[in-house]
């Protein structure tokens, strides 16, 4: 448990010493990575097998940092975050096992990777705002260096678009953030204090700083209509990062709504919660039939991701200890099946076929090409649309009886949504790797004839590599163990919800 | 016209300084510009010996040290002219003067 | 031998394992995969039997084992097993009929290169099914139902190289999961309502008198009782599964996969779970019947639904001209049926007529792939005829199953379910409309079966493939013969004059039977219907038989429109996918428009607005700011050009320079005066 802080440190110690050592051998680099990576991950885990659930948060690290300010750096951590904490080492262990063949540069690349890695564990653990924004600021940069110079179509716009969202965001959260500081007066950025504070303030100022912080932190979040720099920034960015950003940083915003924006301000969440949960469900209709129509095999993938985080906000929103508790079931679920999707379309289909068209896909039939990875998508599909089994089911399930508890409208709403998502997994299963093998024959016959190196030869994809194996495999073995025992995860989170600051919330702000 | 030894002097060393400088201006070989340049060196230097001499105090030696210094000055002046005028000539194999202008601005 | 409830999650979890060996089983070990499979379902049906010795030891009981999965907050998810005699029975009867066409498949699929996948499929269907059938709780029963759904698409789908295949095996997912969204909502209500899915649960479950007093004693929108909306939402989910109308478009397309599948899948179980599950759940159905006026039984809706489906299934099977498309509208038909038992308030009649059905059904359908193989997979009606000779035992176990099917008296299984059905909804007060369309179908019934048996085995063959022909080994055979051997014997335990299983189901210790002459007037008038519908089929097919694969059909030539609109299967394939999927598409196409353009565009033109204000603020930088600036180092510079010019290197100049400031600086003193 007091080893956590150290997840932070080794990640950044880790880029640093990635950057340094590795600048020779890429080797080097690689197994660096993937050993600062894998050591933050057994941490995490260590400390979630030791994690004595209580409510409230349990100080990790407590010194004054600008004591002119009252900032301090304050680390802590409870059931929430360490759930978050595990996903993130997991994430970020795949996405170096994913990045594996990353040839150019790559010293730096995973010095960014695990930059970001250790800021995004930074804001999971931190308990003061001004330390929880600076993580937060950190975990942006690498971003967009990750996309910009290591990604694929369109990069610059894509990366420049998320960059410009997420400082956005973090304006209006830091804005808010420094309202609520000035208002409060008591010279203290820790989210105990300013909660404590917030309760006297007016209501109007309340209405404020939540609207501010809650949309801060919703566009990262992917909130309809803020969600457009998820599908582009997904598309143009490298595997791992787009594993990264759909499994970890779009959490980010999530926790951040959720950590800084509801215990704060009761009254807000209060006033606000219809127009969120309409935002998310229609971010779930509406993304989930944005992919149905796509045909770009990676914009499908992104486009479900925001569907999926629509169902997050809507637990977040609902605003009762089942719907919460169930958001963040579903934010780790989501983190794993998203990571495991890109992975299979970024990594293991377009690095070999060097094509996203559906169209084009269509006519390789990649199940005989590559089983593996055919596989492992229909399983990530299955779990993304919320078959029992996996671990998206008990967390869709759980949001939709929480919410149901609150509105039952909104919770038909979203259950139409699970209609939706496996409208388009079909699909996408379909169209990708179920191709007609009318093309397999023209293959096999173009191979026949144009030797081994002709065009249109797909008969000798480079065979699934064992990093790319051993990162799938433990994907799914998270998505599944999860999916059958939610309870390792759900007895984390509930006690966290029983903290005063979660009640007060949960309540709708009247104590 | 009444001449007395220092207007001698001074007339004399007028001429072989203006001899110097003719030299100095109108010669193509650089050695002998250096010899002009020696020249009108020399003229100065007559003067000075002339104005000690036949000057209104005699002060014993003045004159006499400041031209030893001055022919010191321009032996070795002299001699790094002549190590210039080398230089020049391994550059481009003559000594003329007017091709020696790669420093212009 | 018996077993206990705790140790009923056997049952499935025997499959389960099969399943697992079947996906690790390299593609050559077929002997393993499918050994693993039938051993699995060979010894899950030993402890079915052992589970309905227990059973049919206390009938009255509901032997229920629970557990909790998850912790929410507010109280556990809890799951668990249930042991009473309509688990039961149908554990029986779905591992009996399961091993027999697991059996069957040995010898159907043995050609195919996916033969170890194609077993691991059927025993994960199995062991959902199985799950289905054993669970004590909304949620467990809920998540096999996914699964099974899902199973029954790895299968649909099992040749996805072709297209339709493909294609039938999304539309079957994607249409049962509109009605399983049904089944969600009503479980997430449900829960809201009582505080637990559990079925039984020592007097706490849902289907337990408190739960439903409380259900029912509350009222929701329209005036409608909590319990009748929960009822037809639950329901929905059992319109999808069972291909009622309006979901029923699904089932005919699903046989597109392999016939041993649509056998066990769309015919004997799966289908039939959704009868099932409103069996179940009968006591929340019915608890409605209880109040004085409300404005809509949950029941009355099953038995509407039913009647219309058992009526336009049939009717659409009369004009249909492949063979398993047939069976398939007859398995719509006869879901309906059984549907408006459960409506008309008899579920032991709906459960009766399911097991029969499931024998008979399964009969026929592997009788059809029989028919398939033999054929070279020709199944078109047309195409095929005079197979009564080269295939003796297909011939005749189809027979028995189309005798059964049709409710030939007396002897087949069929004609006693079937009469327990017409009874129920004869007595039914509410109306008699479900009872003359239970009659229509009899008699449309009779006549499709008819219609098919004449133009597959009688004639000559009209095809190469139908010529060549010849009866399949025995271990295709075999599971024929024993069906037929059920469909004719499991009829004896339900007859009226001693109601054996009926009475089982109830939980009644002692069978109370009655002489067949009570209501007989009802039993001599369906004999008669069956009678005229098989009369009039032979009258039309039987005694001039088909000649060429072209010729028209002879009710198409008397009544072209009503053949056509039947043979087009009333459109409902073209309705839907004029207005759900246009619109579904059209809302999709706009909202990714709205995306790309208007969000997205929104966020292109504050750039571009950036991008401007920037520009303008660098030209204003460029002209004003920096002019002078730029215009004092240009001067500087131009001047430092001018001086170096002066630079010439030319050593001679300097002279000159220096001479001429020599002559100055003389002439200077001079005219100065020395001072």
């Amino acid at each position: 448990m007091n080893l956590l802080p150290w997840t932070i440190y080794l990640s950044l110690g880790g880029a640093l010493l990635v950057l340094v050592a590795g600048a020779r051998s890429a080797a080097t680099a690689r197994w660096l990575a993937l050993a600062s990576a894998t050591a933050g991950w057994v941490i995490a885990l260590l400390a979630a097998q030791d994690f004595n659930p209580g409510p409230g948060l349990q100080t990790l690290v407590d010194v004054p940092w600008i004591p002119e300010m009252g900032v301090r750096y304050h680390l802590a951590a409870d059931g929430i975050s360490l759930t978050l904490i595990v996903l993130t080492g997991l994430a970020a262990t795949a996405g170096i096992l994913f990045s594996w063949n990353i040839e150019e540069r790559t010293n730096e690349f995973f010095a960014l990777f695990l930059t970001l890695i250790g800021g995004v564990y930074g804001v999971f653990l931190s308990s003061d705002a001004f330390v929880f924004f600076v993580f937060y600021e950190i975990a942006i940069v690498p971003k967009y260096f990750l996309i910009a110079n290591w990604g694929s179509t369109n990069r610059e716009y894509g990366a420049m678009k998320l960059v410009l969202y997420s400082f956005a965001g973090s304006a209006l959260v830091l804005a808010g953030v420094i309202w609520a500081y000035a208002t409060a007066g008591s010279h203290s950025f820790a989210l105990g204090d300013l909660a404590s504070a917030a309760v006297n303030f007016s209501r109007g100022q309340q209405l404020g700083m939540f609207a501010l912080i809650f949309l801060g932190f919703a566009v990262l979040a992917g909130m309809f209509p803020f969600h457009t720099w998820a599908p582009t920034g997904h598309v143009a960015a490298p595997t791992a990062a787009s594993m990264l950003l759909a499994g970890v940083v779009m959490k980010l915003g999530a926790y951040g709504c959720l950590r800084v924006a509801m215990p704060l301000f009761p009254v807000g969440l209060a006033y606000w919660q219809p127009f969120i949960a309409w935002l998310a469900i229609i971010g779930i209709i509406y993304a989930g039939l944005i992919a149905l129509v796509q045909d770009d095999f990676k914009f499908v993938i992104g486009y479900s991701s925001v569907s999926h985080m629509g169902f997050v906000l809507l637990g977040l929103a609902a605003a009762n200890a089942q719907a919460v508790s169930g958001a963040v079931l579903q934010m780790f679920s989501h983190g794993v099946i998203a990571g495991l999707l890109f992975a299979v379309v970024g990594r293991m289909v377009y690095e070999r076929t060097h094509t996203r068209k559906l169209a084009d896909l269509r006519r390789m039939p990649l199940h005989k090409l590559m089983p593996f990875a055919a596989l492992t998508f229909v399983l990530a599909g299955l779990a993304s649309m919320g078959m029992p089994g996996f671990s998206g089911f008990p967390a869709e399930l759980t949001i939709l009886i929480g919410t149901w508890k609150v509105s039952p409208l909104w919770a038909t709403f979203a259950a139409a949504g699970v209609l939706v998502a496996a409208a388009f997994t079909l699909r996408v299963i379909q169209v990708s790797f179920f191709g007609t093998t009318e093309g397999l024959r023209a293959v096999s016959h173009e191979v026949h004839h144009a030797g081994h190196d002709g065009p249109g030869d797909h008969s000798h994809f480079v065979p699934i590599t064992w990093p790319e194996r051993t990162g799938a495999l433990l994907l799914i073995a998270a998505t599944v163990y999860v999916g059958l025992k939610p309870d390792v995860l759900l007895n984390l989170i509930g006690p966290a919800l029983q903290s005063p600051l979660f009640q007060a919330a949960l309540k709708g702000g009247t104590p | 016209m009444n001449l007395d030894p220092l207007h001698l002097c001074l007339i004399f060393s007028s001429a072989l300084f203006c001899i110097g400088l003719i030299g100095t201006l109108a010669r193509s070989n650089t050695i002998l510009v250096l010899l002009g340049i020696e020249l009108m060196l020399n003229a100065a230097n007559l003067n000075f010996i002339a104005f000690w001499r036949y000057g209104p105090s005699p002060v014993p030696a003045t004159g006499v040290l400041f031209v030893l210094f001055s022919i010191a000055v321009a032996a070795a002046e002299a001699a790094v002219g002549l190590a210039l005028v080398i230089a020049i000539y391994r550059h481009q194999k003559n000594v003329r003067l007017q091709e020696a202008n790669h420093l212009k601005g | 031998m018996s077993l206990s409830v705790q140790l009923l999650w056997l049952i499935p979890a025997l499959p389960l394992l099969a399943a697992g060996i079947g996906a690790l089983t390299p593609r050559r070990g077929r002997g393993l995969a499918a050994g693993a499979a039938i051993g699995a379902m060979g010894i899950a049906f030993l402890l079915s039997c052992g589970a309905l010795t227990t059973a049919l030891a206390h009938p009255a009981a509901h032997a229920a084992h629970n557990f909790a999965w998850f912790d929410l907050g507010l109280g556990a998810l809890r799951l668990g097993w249930l042991l009473d005699p309509l688990t039961a029975f149908m554990c029986v009867m779905v591992t009996f009929v399961g091993l027999l066409i697991f059996i069957f498949s040995v010898g159907y699929m043995h050609e195919d290169a996916n033969f170890t996948r194609f077993f691991c499929f059927l025993s994960l269907f199995a062991a959902a099914m199985l799950g289905l059938l054993v669970a004590n709780s909304l949620l467990l029963l809920f998540i096999c139902w996914e699964l099974v759904g899902l199973a029954s698409y790895l299968l649909i789908g099992f040749w996805f190289h072709k297209p339709a295949a493909a294609a039938a095996a999304k539309k079957a997912f994607i249409t049962t999961r509109i009605g399983d969204l049904g089944l969600l909502l009503g479980m997430l209500w449900l829960y809201d309502s009582t505080g637990s899915l559990l079925f039984y649960d020592g007097g706490a479950g849902v289907l337990e008198p408190n739960a439903l007093g409380s259900l029912v004693a509350q009222t929701t929108v329209g005036g409608l009782a909590v319990s009748t909306a929960i009822g037809l939402l639950i329901f929905c989910g059992a319109i999808g599964k069972s291909g009622q109308f309006p979901l029923h478009v699904w089932l005919p397309d699903a046989m597109e996969g392999p016939t041993p599948v649509s056998a066990l899948i769309h015919a004997a179980t799966m289908v039939a779970a959704g009868v099932f599950l409103i069996a179940r759940v009968y006591p929340l159905m019915a608890v409605d019947q209880l109040l004085a006026a409300p404005p809509l039984h949950a029941l009355t809706v099953v038995a509407t639904i039913g009647a219309i489906t058992a009526l336009m299934g049939a009717l659409i099977g009369v004009a249909q001209s492949d063979i398993k498309r047939i069976l398939a509208f007859s398995t719509v038909s006869q879901l309906g049926y059984m549907m408006l038992a459960l409506g008309v308030g008899s579920w032991v009649a709906a459960i009766f007529h399911l097991l029969t059905h499931a024998f008979f059904k399964a009969l026929l359908f592997l009788g059809a792939g029989s028919v398939i193989h033999a054929a070279h997979h020709e199944q078109d009606i047309r195409q095929l005829g005079g197979l009564r000779g080269p295939m003796r035992t297909t011939f005749a176990t189809f027979a028995i199953g189309t005798m059964a099917l049709t409710g030939v008296p007396f002897l087949f299984s069929g004609f006693w379910s079937k009469e327990g059905i017409l009874h129920a909804a004869h007595e039914w007060d509410v109306s008699h409309l479900p009872f003359y369309a239970g009659l229509a179908a009899v008699v449309l019934t009779a006549f499709y079966m008819t219609r098919l048996v004449a133009e597959t085995f009688y004639g000559s063959a009209r095809s190469d493939s139908a010529s060549h022909a010849h009866e399949n080994p025995s271990v295709m055979t075999l599971p024929l013969v024993i069906l037929a051997v059920c469909a004719i014997a499991l009829g004896f335990l339900g007859t009226p004059v001693w109601p054996w299983l009926q009475a089982r189901l109830l939980g009644q210790e002692e069978v109370h039977g009655h002489s067949l002459l009570e209501g007989g007037g009802l039993m001599i008038l369906s004999i008669f219907l069956v009678a005229l519908g098989l009369g009039v089929g032979w009258a039309i097919y039987g005694r001039k038989l088909r000649v060429s694969a072209a010729a028209p059909d002879p009710l198409e030539t008397a009544l072209p429109p009503v053949f056509a609109t039947l043979r087009a299967k009333f459109g409902f394939d073209e309705l839907y996918a004029a207005t759900v999927g246009r619109l579904n598409n059209a809302i999709a196409v706009v909202a990714d428009l709205l995306d790309r353009y208007v969000w997205d565009g929104a966020i292109r033109f504050l750039a571009v607005l950036g991008e401007f204000v920037g520009v303008v603020s660098r030209e204003t930088d460029g002209d004003a700011l920096n002019g002078g600036f730029n215009a004092t180092s240009e001067s500087l510079r131009d001047g430092g050009k001018a001086y170096s010019r002066a630079q010439t290197g030319e050593a001679h100049g300097y002279l000159r320079v220096i001479a001429i400031g020599f002559v100055l600086l003389v002439l200077a003193v001079m005219l100065g005066g020395g001072r």
